[in-house]
């Protein structure tokens, strides 16, 4: 069986789906982030993939600037849940409820 | 050759995906989710992005996974305790999951035109490094400064963010 874009989509997809499920159900700051990740790496490869469909190298481009923006925000919502472990000794969402209405 | 390695790292990547979301420990979390970053680095090798599988590595599964495991290990993050699972989040979650699965396989079905081309038969992108670089210095050259300034402020930000406060704290 040849591998078609087709196939290359529904794998994102997937791991797309698993890392929304990750951010829905997990109740940990630092592995919903983990999901996250997961979710942008997917969005990653559906660009690669359509790099190499369409051979144009501005998919692969756009990755590159995704990688490095989500390195920048890694850096920053890792001090920030330090910072809030700092100040509230928890990474729980569940014990984070000032803004609950 | 090309589909079993295809496939092989599909599902690999997929079987860590869903052991990052099942695993209590974060560390566990952590090293699925570098192995889930290789199998995706494999898959962007496959699909002739070496520069970008080599990026994959040396940022994703190097720098900011040992930034996360190293963050687990600062803060001692315990695994999760077995509590019971939250009813609602548990089925909106799922049924957000096969919704999603569904419109996917919609889509995929009779969507995307010439999407069941294969890929082999097409000639692969012009993809060396001299290619990406030269496109980077000329039609990607402001967004290439762009993100030049803000990993400075990220920088910057994680330094104000993380330092201690000095003053004495009114209380």
């Amino acid at each position: 069986m040849e591998i078609t874009l087709n196939h290359y989509l529904a794998v994102s997809g997937l791991l797309f789906t698993l890392g929304l499920m990750g951010v829905i159900l997990r109740r940990d700051l630092l592995v919903i982030y983990m999901s996250l990740e997961m979710m942008l790496n997917a969005a990653n490869l559906t660009l690669v993939a359509f790099s190499r469909f369409n051979q144009h190298l501005d998919g692969q481009i756009m990755v590159f600037f995704t990688i490095t923006v989500a390195a920048a925000e890694v850096a920053v919502g890792l001090a920030l849940i330090v910072a809030l472990y700092r100040v509230r000794q928890t990474t729980k969402v569940g014990d984070l409820t000032t803004l609950k209405f | 050759m090309e589909a079993l390695f295809f496939w092989v790292f599909a599902i690999g990547m997929l079987l860590a995906g869903a052991s990052v979301i099942l695993n209590r420990n974060p560390v566990a979390s952590a090293l699925s989710l570098v192995v889930t970053m290789c199998f995706m680095a494999a898959l962007f090798a496959l699909l002739n992005a070496f520069f970008l599988a080599a990026i994959q590595i040396l940022v994703y599964a190097g720098a900011v996974m040992v930034l996360f495991l190293f963050i687990i290990m600062l803060l001692d993050v315990k695994a999760e305790a077995k509590t019971r699972m939250r009813w609602i989040s548990l089925v909106l979650g799922l049924v957000l999951a096969i919704f999603f699965s569904y419109e996917l396989s919609l889509v995929l079905r009779d969507g995307v035109p010439m999407g069941a081309v294969p890929l082999a038969k097409l000639p692969p992108p012009p993809s060396d490094i001299a290619t990406i670089g030269r496109l980077l210095f000329t039609k990607y050259l402001l967004p290439f400064e762009v993100v030049g300034v803000l990993l400075l402020v990220a920088t910057i930000g994680v330094v104000l963010l993380s330092k201690r406060d000095n003053k004495p704290e009114a209380k």
